[in-house]
């Protein structure tokens, strides 16, 4: 009885536990930062814009907490807009959800989808029903008519900027440690490219080891150990994302590598955590590349647009990224970039 | 020789033999130890050796818990390394409150460290009552949570990453000062200790074997077979809260959703690896401990080599294959019948 007991306790935490963070990823409407809480009523009564909001997992990463909170404070009651939110990392889920908006008869489809493909169907059925579908963060593999823009980061270019700035420090010699992201996806796709080029462009920069971390801090930090055991010469770190930065710099500071701003190994990271900036101002790293969680502004911005009756010029928006280094960061610039 | 073979401990050992050994030929620098410095000035071991058994023993713990589970309920637990997620989140809430970058910790360690093995024996917990009370297959039970249970490790610290700066807390996955031998070994080495000791002076051990054996048969001899399943997730679920300290520790920080990926299917593999039936009964605890350091030697074997990225995996599941096909109980049941023919075969040749 008492066992049984306890098994009725443990359920139920279960179940609330689900519910409390979506986890299963359904379509959960937003009660939001706690400032927008839409009501249940649908049809949309005059002057708010209803947006649903298609996401990923905030839970995901930093990257995605970061944006789903900048959507959240955008897209809130006080700036006119009913917005409905929706999380999967599953692309299946998220075409459900989209009907659900769909049907909920939103005036805008905001999505970043899980996977590329699938989409032409859902957003044909949106077309018809004359709702603008959005696209943040991800393009999909469908035909540009099918969305009326699509706000991106560039990866390439964010490869290309870190690059160039450690092209810039002149080092007489470049030993690079590259550790990767997940093979394959965007972002490792990127950041990895400009290097590689690079890398095969100049006699003087030699890749020491290049491996995937898998994001991993973990693994990151064993890839380190393992050249540092090997006793090869090395003076850069290139990090595909902060976590994995960190995880390298703790092997470094296991082997008293003195490691920063005019120290022996220079140390870059992606991805703008506030924790990362911070290792910048503190000058233990130096260099940090951006990737830009904050579209709601340029999403706004693109509703406005269309809401006058204007069109849109360009269909794919590119983010402004930036990439800082620790000798010109400042605190401004920690908490105003920092995820 | 078909004794030995027939040792359940000899298929490990010969994978780890032969894994140092390849490294032996390939290059020897791989046994060098050094002793140097750390940044903070403390003296600490470091070579492949050390990082073998440092970053192996998070796996070892696991797989302590997770021969237990195998062994019981003829099925594997595959929630813990969302479990870790979960563990290593809540040690950090209490240490750090709703303050994601506090300078004193609000709570000692220790306190802390309790409140997260509660939580994670009450996941672990909840795991053994859906399989043993409602006898769902394990793999399916705990499925559950190995897909909520990021989120949940998230909700728990409002989706925050805290970090924490005071260096005490580094110690459990770093090193003690003055201490050149990473702790994460001392607290495998204990757990290691712990459990021999539990299985050499409880039933604990005869009694998960009976149940994972025939369970009908275990309760007509007086045993709860209910009791004791659900004991191994408990079990487990300390052994995953341990694993976390360390996890958190090593980076004094969180990431919920990279946190112990895929830790499980490691753990899973090193009880394989010992040569134990996935399908329950007996296990040979040494085994497992050893499989696990075995799956550490393999990762940081690759590592050395710089095997491209793209590759790795691959590498890695074609040794992986080979060594589980023949610790398989079948192929060993088999070799030993083989053994036993030649070397009757070679007696009657003598004779």
């Amino acid at each position: 009885m008492k066992k049984k007991a306890l098994a009725v306790l443990l359920a139920a935490t279960m179940v609330l536990g689900l519910t409390a963070c979506g986890g299963g990823g359904a379509t959960a409407p937003a009660s939001g930062g706690g400032d927008a809480a839409p009501a249940a009523d649908s049809g949309s009564s005059g002057g708010t814009i209803k947006v649903g909001i298609i996401n990923n997992d905030p839970n995901e990463s930093g990257y995605r907490t970061a944006n789903d909170k900048d959507l959240k404070e955008t897209f809130s009651a006080a700036n006119g807009y009913e917005a409905s939110f929706a999380y999967s990392l599953k692309n299946d889920e998220q075409i459900t959800a989209a009907q659900k908006f769909i049907q909920d008869g939103v005036d805008y489809l905001l999505l970043s989808a899980a996977d590329t493909s699938g989409w032409d169907t859902v957003l044909k059925d949106a077309q018809d029903a004359g709702i603008q579908v959005i696209l943040f963060d991800r393009t999909i593999d469908a035909d540009p008519s099918l969305y009326a823009a699509s706000i991106v980061s560039d990866m390439d270019k964010e490869g290309q900027t870190a690059v160039d700035w450690l092209a810039s420090q002149n080092l007489d010699e470049y030993n690079v440690i590259h550790i990767q992201g997940v093979m394959g996806s965007a972002a490792q796709k990127g950041r990895s490219g400009a290097l590689d080029s690079k890398v095969k462009a100049e006699s003087n920069w030699n890749i020491v080891t290049q491996q995937t971390a898998e994001w991993n801090a973990e693994n990151a930090q064993q890839i380190v150990q393992s050249v540092i055991d090997a006793g090869t010469k090395f003076n850069v770190i290139y990090a595909e994302n902060d976590d994995m930065a960190k995880g390298a710099v703790a092997a470094l500071d296991k082997a008293n590598i003195s490691h920063g701003v005019g120290k022996d190994v220079i140390v870059m990271g992606f991805d703008c955590n506030k924790w990362a900036l911070e290792e910048l101002l503190a000058q233990n790293w130096n260099y940090d590349g951006q990737c830009n969680p904050f579209q709601s502004s340029y999403i706004d911005e693109v509703i406005k647009t269309l809401q006058s009756g204007g069109t849109i010029a360009e269909k794919t928006i590119i983010m402004d990224e930036k990439g800082f280094d620790a000798t010109t960061i400042t605190q401004e610039d920690v908490d105003t970039y920092g995820i | 020789m078909s004794k030995i073979y027939k040792n359940q401990i000899f298929i490990p050992m010969t994978a780890l033999l032969i894994l140092l050994l390849f490294n032996l030929i390939a290059d020897p620098s791989f046994f060098k130890i050094t002793m140097g410095l750390n940044s903070a000035g403390n003296p600490v071991l470091s070579g492949y050796l050390m990082t073998v058994l440092d970053n192996g023993s998070e796996l070892a713990i696991l797989a302590i818990g997770m021969t237990l589970v195998t062994a019981a309920s003829g099925g594997q637990d595959i929630s813990v390394g969302a479990a870790i997620a979960i563990a290593g989140s809540t040690l950090l809430r209490v240490l750090c409150g709703t303050n994601t970058r506090p300078d004193t910790l609000r709570t000692p360690i220790f306190v802390a460290f309790l409140i997260s093995c509660l939580v994670a024996m009450a996941f672990g917990a909840f795991n053994g009552v859906l399989v043993a009370i409602f006898k769902i297959q394990p793999m399916v039970a705990t499925l559950i949570l190995y897909t909520a249970g990021r989120s949940i490790a998230a909700w728990i610290n409002n989706n925050e990453l805290p970090i924490i700066s005071d260096p005490k807390f580094s110690y459990y996955g770093g090193f003690i000062p003055g201490i050149p031998i990473p702790t994460p070994v001392f607290i495998a080495a204990a757990m290691v200790i712990l459990i021999t000791l539990v299985l050499k002076f409880t039933n604990l051990g005869l009694y998960t074997q009976a149940v994972g054996i025939n369970e009908s048969s275990s309760r007509l001899n007086g045993l709860n077979p209910v009791f004791i399943k659900w004991l191994t997730f408990v079990i487990l679920g300390l052994c995953v809260a341990v694993a976390a300290l360390i996890k958190v520790s090593r980076l004094s920080s969180i990431n919920y959703s990279v946190i112990a990926k895929d830790i499980e299917m490691d753990a899973i593999l090193a009880v394989a690896l010992g040569g134990n039936a996935l399908s329950g009964g007996k296990f040979n605890m040494a085994a497992s401990v050893i499989g696990a350091f075995v799956i550490q030697l393999l990762t940081t074997t690759l590592f050395k080599f710089n095997v491209p990225s793209d590759a790795l995996p691959a590498y890695k599941a074609v040794v992986v294959i080979m060594l589980v096909v023949f610790s398989a109980p079948v192929v060993r049941d088999r070799m030993s019948v083989l053994f036993k023919k030649l070397s009757a075969e070679s007696r009657k040749e003598a004779a």
